[in-house]
């Protein structure tokens, strides 16, 4: 790569760091704001009680457990689809793979701050580490809940490396960049990077085997959220096949939040030149398999139990599908399917601001499939005396909106601080091809002249 | 990097194969191949001085801290499981189906934290001592240099770096 192009790429993707617009306070003061709001709500009811939520019996997962299980599945937007395009050498995935690891790591602990808020006690959330209590009872294994920390735990920490370590000659690059403060903050974080071919060869290796290790963790996490479900006894939970379920409807979840947040920083950014209509391309139609797929769990599902009439099971598939809940159910599907198989199956439509119609459906989507199959199942178990209505009260809005702004503002704070796309990575990316490389050393021998 | 300059003779290259003469002319001077240092903004895999130091251990020891790891869920696992034994859900008291679960997690974490503890010993980040580095990396060159070159081969050296075609420079 000549001197130019890398002056170019440095130029255009340091600029976000060294220059500010007063656009970019307005929007952290706007989901500042929001986020300040949520903050208060869960103050609110910290100071009042858990009673000023929706939550009480017989629905005591309700929408503090629904955006657990949401978050967490969006969370599977980065480091997975990352270490997979990694590891099948995906050309095209270099300006993507940071714009999506980041998703995962500010979703995971999004995500995991939910049991915390519905603890009601947060300041006894240290009870969720398993440690030997003074009472002398030990963490039960035999808990799906422990299975959860131990996996989010795992997940988070690998997340936050596979992010960090690529990151590190990227601080680097920043460091020689830039003067003073700034300078004296980036050096600190390159660790004294050189870029000799040892550490490039330490550091990949590094990222092939964390990419390796990432993917299973990834899918354990998400097969673990589901056992939270499955492993009980209440009607459309007890499923063998919750795991592959949950799996597949993260994967698609993420993968749009990815499109997403791609869209927006293209946008905001002015990263045109890197993010390329051909990645939301071959996004969306990752996203219409992931919609298929998801069609295909939904439809097994719902088949399996109609089949069956259960009579408990059967009730709750009476009331999503006919009753009270039909409007959020069929609200669904659109989102889910009808939407994205239209707009992502017509290759004329898969466009950017097709995908990003396509992936916005899919969120609404994924987040009301994770209500539905919540709410209704605890609301409707197996003797009627146990049935029960759930109605979300402010405070329980208030900081679910909260948390999207949460998203927003540290992906927002993240992009200011770190490139977003991976600087040296899409320098890698703008070497020759190795067919090409192999022509040009027979037609000049380097090492053959000078042995 | 604000580290006192390291006694060095190097020269920046423009492009790799010139960076490739450079390391060549080096060699031909008699300078040992640990002696010769290179540097650059991204990996260049093209090119046979980006080769060098490319064998590692790494992946066994991820094998090893991921073995260690589920040592420790063994350990951790049925040692709380018989320290206090509750039954629960008609299980047996050391349950080896949930078990299965948190041995598979901390295998995973112990072998991505050996590897990241592997990566930061073997490429010596971060490190104390001051090291050779020029800003002009960043903007695409690629160094190559001798660090502490005894006074008899400097010349040499300078020779051979500028017979690659880079712009000399010491420190």
């Amino acid at each position: 790569m000549n001197e130019a192009t890398a002056r170019r790429i440095n130029g255009d993707l340091l600029r976000p760091l060294l220059y500010t617009s007063w656009r970019f306070w307005a929007l952290v003061v706007f989901l500042g704001a929001i986020v300040l709001t949520g903050l208060g709500a869960w103050l609110y009811q910290m100071y009042f009680g858990f009673g000023v939520s929706g939550v009480r019996w017989p629905i005591f997962w309700a929408f503090y457990v629904t955006n657990f299980v949401f978050w967490i599945g969006i969370s599977h937007a980065g480091t997975l689809i990352s270490a997979i395009l990694r590891l099948v050498n995906a050309r095209w995935r270099r300006p993507i793979t940071r714009c999506a690891e980041v998703i995962t790591v500010f979703a995971l602990m999004i995500g995991a701050m939910f049991p915390i808020i519905h603890l009601g006690r947060p300041w006894l959330a240290f009870w969720l580490i398993p440690y030997p209590s003074e009472r002398g009872i030990w963490p039960n294994f035999r808990s799906p809940l422990v299975w959860d920390f131990f996996a989010i735990n795992t997940y988070l920490t690998g997340s936050i490396l596979f992010l960090l370590l690529p990151m590190i000659p990227d601080f680097a690059l920043v460091r020689d960049k830039t003067t003073g403060w700034r300078k004296t903050i980036y050096s600190a974080l390159a660790l004294r990077w050189q870029g000799t071919p040892k550490q490039w060869h330490r550091l990949e290796s590094a990222m092939q085997i964390m990419a390796i290790a990432i993917i299973p963790v990834a899918v354990s996490v998400h097969t673990i959220v589901s056992f939270d479900f499955s492993m009980a006894p209440v009607p459309m939970w007890h499923s063998t096949m919750f795991g592959p379920y949950f799996v597949a409807g993260a994967i698609f979840s993420g993968i749009a939040a990815l499109i997403l947040a791609m869209a927006l920083v293209r946008r905001f950014l002015h990263l045109e030149e890197y993010l390329h209509p051909v990645h939301f391309e071959n996004l969306g139609k990752l996203l219409l398999m992931m919609s298929l797929l998801w069609t295909y769990f939904i439809f097994a599902e719902r088949l399996t139990i109609w089949y069956g009439n259960e009579s408990a099971e059967v009730a709750v598939f009476q009331v999503t599908q006919r009753g009270s809940f039909a409007p959020l159910y069929w609200t669904m599907v659109v989102c889910n399917f009808v939407v994205p198989f239209v707009i992502l199956s017509i290759r004329k439509l898969r466009t950017i601001a097709g995908c990003v119609l396509a992936s916005s459906t899919v969120l609404v989507g994924m987040w009301l499939e994770r209500f539905l199959i919540i709410v209704p199942s605890l609301g409707h178990k197996y003797l009627p005396y146990s049935w029960g209505r759930y109605q979300p009260r402010p405070v329980e809005i208030m900081i679910t909106v909260s948390t999207f702004a949460a998203m927003g503002l540290l992906y927002v704070l993240f992009s200011k601080l770190v490139p977003i796309i991976s600087v040296w990575e899409l320098k890698v990316g703008e070497h020759p091809f190795p067919a090409t490389v192999v022509h040009q050393a027979e037609d000049v021998p380097l090492w053959k002249t000078n042995p | 990097m604000e580290d006192e300059p390291v006694k060095a003779v190097y020269a920046l290259y423009a492009d790799p194969d010139a960076a490739q003469r450079a390391v060549n002319g080096l060699r031909a001077a008699g300078v040992a191949e640990r002696d010769i240092t290179v540097m650059s903004a991204e990996p260049i895999e093209e090119h046979e001085f980006s080769q060098r130091d490319k064998a590692t251990w790494m992946h066994a020891i991820a094998g090893v801290g991921g073995f260690i790891g589920l040592l420790v869920a063994i350990w951790l696992t049925t040692l709380t499981e018989r320290a206090w034994p509750l039954v629960t859900g008609n299980m047996p008291i050391v349950a080896w189906w949930p078990n299965l679960i948190i041995m598979f997690e901390l295998t995973m974490l112990g072998g991505i934290l050996a590897t990241v503890i592997t990566l930061m010993i073997t490429a010596k980040i971060p490190s104390r001592q001051p090291r050779l580095y020029d800003g002009e990396i960043a903007d695409g060159k690629i160094l190559v240099g001798v660090e502490n070159p005894s006074e008899a081969s400097v010349s040499a050296v300078e020779r051979a770096l500028l017979a690659g075609g880079g712009r000399l420079k010491t420190t």
